[in-house]
């Protein structure tokens, strides 16, 4: 009970903490990294499993058999799209009503705050087409959607050719309990926010969009298919939504457990899934294909068609076909059965998925890692800013202790002035929402000056503010009246550590991939601070390892994984344009990361900053 | 000299009269053997606790063994049917207005008769206890009581999920097996069976009829305590299981029977072996005073009207034993039962006063 009460024991205590803080930090962060890495670790992992008990198991009897007819209608599509140059509205208006659906499109237009260079586009104007299959007996009050993009060029007409196919197939049977909207959509993702916001009469993104004529009830699940090729080699499920949010994994299982059924081969992140676990290439593999999944959740983006759905709690998936040098080919029929399966499971569902995990990581489509296993890893690096805050508490609160028996009144040691600290804090959230505001804000002064295009201007504007943010130490001082004190740095220090662990701890409970990996890379230079290290050395580590950086490494990591890796330079300019991607996802989608990274963790590593340059 | 003729005389003439004496003899013993099973009429209640799609085998499983039972001659009026849910009609069944015991889609147990008494979230554990009772409110329809007297055998048929000492009713109740024993020893209390068949096809089964305490009861189940009832045959063309294990083959058993079949209660107690059914069903007669033996299957699961043309005249002696004379003093103090008023008003009266 005396434990922290009782001076004599709470100094024991407090001496212990100090004398092995660092060797537990660094015992903590290694720990960390080797539990990150172990989750890979087959036996580590657990096999999936179907949670809802309304899906069962694979007990549907497919019969749908007009992939070719659903192969003729993507020929025709095709034509008709080149012809349009666009999307071909009238001709799909008369496809989808000439199977039996009713029928309505909607139109939209967004302008990007700057031109989008890996799309081509700045002014979005396009019409969405869906139409709707109405349940035969049931009331109104659910509905599935499968939708197709429409995409400029050759790609994905087999996908609105299956599309129609399985329209024409699901009119013809008697057994469905919800509604079933089967939608076109055009410019990808700006066309799926527009549909989704005109859908649940929201608008988050200030587009302009006209009001649905036609509506199904609310929305249980949705699939996106991808699909460019008449003959596959292998499924590819597409997880990763926006803001790193994931569907259920109930419907990754239904996924699987199909594609078992019908012997389809099914990949994940592209890869396939091995059985070798006890080898060092069995690890690799199932590692590699666990650090795509947690790269592509960190990048807030919604890696499919199918990550807009999330944040309404609607189920989505996208499903994309692809056709490697296999000597094993499915055709469209063997595709629209494993669709017609998934969807008859989905039309037993009486409530959301809702039974099965929401938070998980996947080394390969058949294992998967909850939260419950992978949120120690976190835990272990924010425990170590936690120590460092503890053991800065107890520095701060020892002199107090020390001059009781000295001297009695002189010496008080200057408790540091509010000022001194608060400065610190308040300039690096003002540089931070420089850094939110001005790029786009500034970008016609930019082109106006500088001759680059309006997206490079964002860009380096961008850049160029992170790296004023790196004078600021110099110019804040001299602002300052007088020095400050030894406390000041450490209260300051106290103060950023806690606010970095909040900051991170919130990050990893929304997103846990973003949190870890800005918890690898700021842990361990922001704990181990101080104004009295080699400033050149220290400088230089704390520049590598900000978040700017970090994105670059991930970068870097990310096209390695994928087997494309590149050097230098060209990842210098994937760097830019994933910067000037992540501002665009913001504006338009509502991403997180960008404000996240602007607004919080770059002030907070600023603030770290200031300590080091610390007078 | 004549001895010998008078001898034979006096036999064949004591013969003579001893014929019609054996002949009403051995009537009246039939006659005796014809009451022997005591019952007058048949009621059944044909319970299915669960709803949802994915619960269809529940649906079937009642239906088939209600098919059985008005096969056999239970009219409507005499059976009371209780569905959860209506899978006949449910969005996703592929065949409308079918409910299919066999994969093969051979049997439509639906049929184009079926009365059901109460049907979706009128199936509660108080309407089933009411219904066993006869605690209805005054406005409830004939075709919803069970209208049985001390003559009638019961049968009762539970399909569900269950558990070691409950059974599940739609999803939000349950009924314990200490409620089901009260109830029937309520029915005891008020002479509203003769016998009772009680048959339940859930997970660990065995456990429902283990507290039952009145007598006139054989109880039959799935399953044992710790034992699951295992679904029979999952059909892919309607997407569920069709029904489950145990009442599958008791409804196999059961088309064999019909209405003049000797076939008695041991037969039933072989139906499903551990091989078939993979769990072990269980039954219980300790509290039946019959030998099952002697019970036939028909005296529950059909309405048998036993008719015999006799000329002679019978006197039939009563099969209800009179009760023993106490031994002792001829005084007998004899308590006159009254029932106990159910809201004593006047005693309310007097205390607030």
């Amino acid at each position: 009970m005396g434990l922290l009460s009782d001076p004599n024991r709470r100094k024991a205590l407090t001496n212990l903490l100090t004398r092995l803080n660092t060797p537990i930090c660094v015992v903590c962060y290694l720990a960390a990294i080797v539990w990150f890495m172990g989750l890979a670790f087959e036996p580590f992992t657990l096999r999936t499993y179907m949670s809802e008990n309304a899906m069962g198991s694979t007990m549907v009897e497919e019969r749908f058999s007009a992939g070719e007819r659903a192969l003729a209608a993507a020929k025709e599509f095709n034509a008709h799209k080149r012809k349009a140059d666009g999307m071909p509205v009238e001709w799909l208006v008369k496809a989808m009503q000439a199977r039996g659906l009713e029928v309505f499109t909607q139109s939209f237009f967004q302008k990007l705050p700057f031109p989008d260079e890996n799309k081509e586009r700045y002014m979005v104007r396009g019409t969405n087409v869906y139409g709707i299959l109405r349940a035969p007996r049931a009331p109104r009050t659910e509905a599935l959607v499968i939708s197709a993009p429409c995409t400029p060029g050759g790609t994905n007409n087999q996908a609105v050719g299956i599309l129609l196919g399985l329209a024409q197939y699901f009119r013809n049977q008697v057994y469905w309990a919800k509604d079933i909207i089967f939608l076109v959509n055009e410019h990808d993702l700006i066309g799926m926010q527009a549909w989704l916001e005109g859908y649940h009469h929201t608008n988050i993104t200030g587009m302009e969009y006209s009001p649905l004529q036609g509506r199904a009830g609310s929305i249980q699940a949705a699939l996106s298919l991808e699909l460019s090729s008449d003959v596959i080699t292998s499924l590819d499920l597409v997880l990763e939504g926006l803001n790193g949010q994931l569907p259920n994994l109930d419907l990754a299982n239904l996924f699987y457990a199909f594609c078992q059924k019908l012997n389809v081969l099914c990949t994940i992140q592209g890869k396939l899934q091995r059985n070798d676990w006890d080898s060092a290439e069995g690890y690799t593999h199932a590692a590699q294909t666990m650090m795509l999944m947690v790269l592509k959740q960190a990048s807030g983006r919604s890696w499919g068609d199918h990550g807009l759905f999330l944040r309404y709690h609607i189920e989505a998936a996208s499903i994309r076909g692809i056709n490697s040098f296999r000597h094993y080919k499915m055709d469209a029929t063997t595709i629209g059965r494993l669709l017609e399966g998934m969807v008859r499971k989905l039309n037993n569902l009486l409530e959301r998925l809702h039974q099965s995990y929401f938070f998980y990581l996947l080394p390969s489509l058949s294992r998967f890692v909850s939260i419950g296993y992978y949120m120690p890893a976190f835990g272990l690096l924010a425990v170590i800013l936690l120590l460092r805050a503890l053991d800065l508490w107890v520095h701060l609160g020892a002199p107090v202790l020390s001059e009781v028996d000295g001297v009695s009144e002189a010496e008080q040691p200057s408790s540091p002035g509010v000022l001194s600290v608060l400065t610190p804090v308040v300039i690096s959230h003002l540089t931070g929402v420089a850094l939110y505001i001005l790029p786009v804000y500034l970008q016609d002064m930019a082109v106006e000056h500088f001759p680059v295009s309006e997206t490079e201007a964002v860009v380096l504007t961008a850049l160029a503010i992170y790296t004023a943010g790196l004078a600021l130490p110099h110019n804040t001082q001299r602002l300052l009246s007088g020095e400050g004190t030894e406390q000041g740095w450490k209260v300051l220090k106290l103060t950023s550590l806690l606010y970095l662990a909040v900051l991170l701890g919130c990050t990893a409970l929304i997103n846990f991939s973003l949190g870890f990996i800005l918890a690898v890379t700021l842990v361990p230079v922001t704990a181990s601070i101080t104004p009295h290290m080699l400033k050149s050395v220290s400088a230089l580590a704390m520049v590598l390892l900000s978040p700017a950086f970090t994105i670059f490494y991930c970068v870097l990591i990310y096209q390695e994984l994928m087997e494309a890796p590149v050097s230098l330079p060209e990842g210098l300019t994937i760097f830019l344009s994933v910067i000037s991607q992540g501002i665009l996802d913001h504006a338009l989608y509502g991403s997180l990361v960008y404000p996240l990274l602007a607004l919080f963790v770059y002030p907070c590593w600023l603030m770290f900053w200031n300590i080091l340059f610390w007078k | 000299m004549d001895y010998s003729n008078l001898f034979t005389v006096y036999s064949c003439l004591l013969l003579f009269v001893s014929i019609p004496c054996a002949y009403s003899n051995y009537v009246e013993t039939k006659a005796g053997q014809f009451f022997s099973s005591g019952h007058t009429n048949n009621w059944a209640v044909l319970v299915c606790t669960s709803r949802f799609w994915f619960n269809y085998r529940h649906v079937a499983n009642t239906l088939s063994v209600y098919r059985s039972v008005k096969r056999l001659g239970i009219p409507d009026s005499h059976i009371v049917l209780m569905l959860a849910d209506d899978m006949a009609c449910n969005y996703r069944n592929p065949k409308p207005a079918t409910v299919f015991s066999h994969k093969n889609m051979e049997l439509n147990v639906y049929g184009d008769d079926v009365e059901v008494d109460y049907r979706g979230y009128e199936v509660t554990v108080e309407n089933f206890l009411r219904v066993l009772t006869g605690r209805l409110p005054l406005s409830t329809p004939r075709s919803k009581r069970l209208l049985s007297d001390d003559r009638s055998n019961i049968l009762i048929y539970l399909t569900g999920h269950g558990g070691n000492g409950f059974l599940k009713f739609q999803d939000s109740e349950e009924i314990s097996n200490m409620e089901l024993a009260d109830a029937f020893e309520q029915m005891w209390q008020k002479r509203r069976y003769n016998e009772l068949l009680f048959i339940i096809d859930t997970c660990q089964g065995a456990s429902m009829y283990e507290r039952f305490y009145s007598p006139n009861i054989m109880a039959l189940a799935s399953s044992q305590v710790g034992e699951d009832s295992l679904s029979h045959q999952p059909d892919l063309a309607i997407g569920v299981h069709l029904m489950d294990k145990y009442t599958f083959y008791l409804l196999e058993f059961l088309e064999e029977v019909h209405p003049a079949s000797q076939a008695n209660m041991n037969d039933l107690f072989k139906v499903c072996p551990q091989s078939q059914c993979v769990s072990t069903p269980g039954h219980r007669t300790d509290l039946f005073q019959r030998d099952p033996g002697s019970v036939l299957i028909t005296d529950f699961f059909g309405s048998v009207r036993k008719v015999e043309i006799t000329k002679d005249t019978i006197s039939l002696t009563c099969p209800v034993e009179s009760p023993m004379q106490r031994s002792g003093s001829g005084d007998l103090q004899v308590e006159t039962f009254t029932y106990v008023d159910q809201l004593p008003v006047a005693e309310i009266i007097h205390q607030i006063h």
